[in-house]
């Protein structure tokens, strides 16, 4: 249990450091490096909880591809983080009061807590205690929550379709690949034979 | 487990939203595929199904029943919700037809989007827990705010989408938030079960914490006060016809979920939500009223009058009763119809193929177009509650409600609230009737006269024979209690 509690402490620990150096950090490529060691402490911790599969997917979609997504955002944008931070201290005092009332209202609610043991019997689907959580995930994704599955499939759709609605622009004057006009030339297509008269150009 | 099996009975009850998935997608297809964009085909395939969708929730259902584990509650208060959201989509979407076609859109997502956004307001409104909620809501608003932001090359539009986005993803995370708290002290994501525990357990900080954050995400969608600010914006900025379904539809599905929500989640705590949805009430009621009144354009003193409507139709939530819940849907239901004929006048002003927005431009309407002014006229007394007509009705049932709910204070500040707002309505109504005439608009399409039409009728129907409809929504409310 020693051994489990240290860890936690290490992972959770870095991660709130790391958390903090993203947005202490100057140079916002180095915010995003930090940004992915947060995120694998924060898999670490999931590891911990004995979910596996919640940890390789936060490692593998948000380190994976969402992270260095970021990355070339940053690295292709040509912002002035610097320009962008002035007026940071002016916005000090107000931020610093707003954020003493969450602390407030955060340990508000964290000093009533009360875990009710009914609770925990409710629990939707509980693990089976033989079987990794994939296989647990995977026992109910497709037919309990066959519901939501599809749900979020059709938001995904719309965010798809949004996002082509509003960027996709068809620009004329603009060559583009055909494969089945490329694939179909042939020379009688594809080669003009001039007669050129000798002295005078094309 | 039997929730688990896929029966015949589930597709016959889920028939119209898969119709709508499924035929969203089907359009989809058509659109990409067709070379010329096949905007008629997908714009009329969209209609045909949300009235098919419409039939089917009132024609197939098998009597009430909860699916997928109670995920989707089918019961009268959903079937009447999801009608009436059908109506206002399927109407939002006839009254575009004739925009799309001079506003040079040749774009088939919009209706596409539409039938999505559609969609997930039927979700919302028989969402029987917080992963439906919340799943149902985001269909929803990522499809409205891609709507507000269709004609790309305007730059009001790009703002309202933008400014809607921003801040409906920050209502969305205080939702999250909330239900995430809700689900941590109760130990479930049912609502019926949030019930059971939120009776054994009393309410805790950390319940009510969480209740409130629900609260203010599902205030944002329905524009009440604190959460108003977007709801001006975005109706000026977007185009009208997409200003007029925001105006309808979805505010339908964000009240149905609001009622859904307070009263079968938290019928334990109603004293704790109850003195928050009477501040939201109040103060939306007074906003609504004295804000408009300084407005030039009429798209933003319908923003208001819609930010006012949804106060009045909380009265009716705060109150917690059946009786109040009644009020609340026939006021949504009276709501839909004014507003929609509202708008029908709003897209019909048009002059030399431009679309004109300024409250002046109705002067001398009654002269150039008076049946047109006449309507109009005979709506906005509705709005603003004058007697005879249906929007007096509305008021008349939810203030009655909180009323015998004790909520005398409540009551006589909307009462007064709406004498400040009859105010801005009849200016309207006096710039149309008595200022010298402004140049005369264009010829109405005949979908749009055909809607206010409808509308008009509508109005005048309630005020004279209200029975079928109050009986409608007594059974509706019934199905919560």
């Amino acid at each position: 249990m020693g051994l489990a509690a240290a860890f936690f402490y290490l992972f959770a620990g870095v991660l709130i450091a790391s958390a903090f150096m993203v947005i202490a950090a100057r140079n916002p490529v180095h915010s995003v490096l930090w940004l992915i060691l947060a995120f694998f402490n924060a898999a670490g911790l999931f590891l911990l909880l004995g979910a596996e599969f919640l940890a390789m997917i936060l490692v593998v979609v948000y380190v994976g591809a969402v992270a260095v997504l970021f990355l070339f955002v940053v690295m292709m944008l040509d912002i002035d983080f610097a320009e962008l931070r002035q007026g940071f201290l002016e916005y000090v005092p107000i931020g610093a009061v707003i954020g003493a009332i969450f602390l407030v209202e955060l340990l508000l609610v964290v000093t009533t807590w009360i875990f009710s043991p009914e609770a925990a019997a409710q629990a939707q689907v509980p693990i089976p205690g033989d079987m990794s959580n994939v296989a647990a995930i995977g026992q109910v994704l497709y037919t309990k929550y066959i519901l939501f599955f599809q749900l979020s499939g059709m938001v995904l759709l719309v965010a798809m379709i949004g996002a082509i609605v509003l960027t996709l622009r068809h620009k004329a004057g603009v060559k583009r690949q055909d494969i089945s006009v490329q694939v179909a030339r042939n020379p009688a297509t594809a080669i003009e034979v001039r007669k050129v008269e000798s002295g005078k150009g094309i | 487990m039997s929730s688990t099996v896929i029966t015949q009975d589930m597709l016959i009850i889920m028939s119209p939203e898969l119709l709508l998935a499924i035929g969203a997608m089907v359009l989809l297809m058509i659109g990409a595929f067709r070379s010329d964009g096949g905007l008629g085909i997908v714009t009329g395939g969209a209609i045909a199904m949300i009235i098919t969708a419409a039939a089917l929730v009132n024609l197939m259902h098998v009597g009430d029943t909860e699916l997928f584990g109670g995920s989707i509650i089918i019961d009268g208060f959903s079937r009447f919700m999801k009608t009436l959201i059908l109506i206002g989509s399927g109407v939002a979407l006839i009254m575009s037809i004739d925009w799309m076609r001079s506003a040079n859109m040749d774009r088939f997502e919009y209706p596409v989007l539409i039938v999505l956004a559609t969609l997930g307001m039927l979700i919302m409104a028989s969402a029987g827990d917080l992963i439906a909620l919340y799943l149902g809501l985001e269909l929803q608003s990522l499809s409205l705010y891609v709507l507000a932001s269709i004609q790309r090359d305007s730059t009001r539009s790009t703002e309202a989408g933008l400014k809607y986005f921003a801040l409906g993803a920050l209502s969305s995370g205080m939702l999250l938030y909330g239900s995430s708290l809700i689900y941590g002290f109760t130990g479930t994501i049912n609502l019926a079960q949030i019930a059971t525990m939120a009776g054994h357990e009393g309410a805790s900080v950390g319940l009510v914490f969480g209740l409130v954050f629900l609260i203010a995400g599902l205030a944002f969608k329905v524009s009440a006060v604190p959460f108003h600010m977007w709801t001006p914006d975005v109706y000026e900025g977007a185009p009208t016809p997409v200003a007029a379904f925001f105006a309808a539809a979805p505010k339908v599905a964000a009240m149905a979920l609001f009622v859904r929500v307070l009263i079968s989640g938290f019928p334990t705590m109603t004293p704790e939500w109850q003195q928050i949805i009477v501040f939201v009430a109040i103060a939306s009621m007074v906003l609504g009223a004295f804000a408009a009144i300084g407005q030039r354009n009429i798209k933003r003193l319908m923003a208001y009058s819609s930010i006012g409507h949804m106060g009045y139709a909380l009265v009716g939530l705060a109150a917690g009763s059946e009786g109040g819940v009644k009020g609340v849907i026939i006021y949504m239901a009276l709501y839909v119809a004014m507003t929609l004929g509202a708008f029908t006048c709003i897209l019909a002003m048009r002059r030399g193929d431009a679309a004109v927005e300024e409250i002046d431009d109705l002067a001398g309407l009654s002269r150039s177009n008076p049946l047109m002014a006449f309507v109009l006229a005979m709506l906005l007394f509705s709005l603003a509650g004058i007697p005879p007509l249906a929007g007096f009705f509305a008021k008349w049932f939810v203030f009655n409600a909180a009323v015998e709910a004790g909520l005398y204070a409540l009551a006589v500040i909307g009462v007064l609230a709406s004498v400040v707002g009859a105010y801005y309505y009849l200016r309207v109504i006096k710039i149309m009737y008595f200022d010298e005439p402004a140049p005369a608009f264009d010829r109405m399409s005949g979908e749009l006269s055909t809607v206010l039409g409808i509308s008009g009728v509508v109005v005048v129907l309630f005020s004279i024979y209200p029975a079928p409809l109050v009986s409608m929504a007594a059974e509706a409310a019934k199905a919560l209690f």
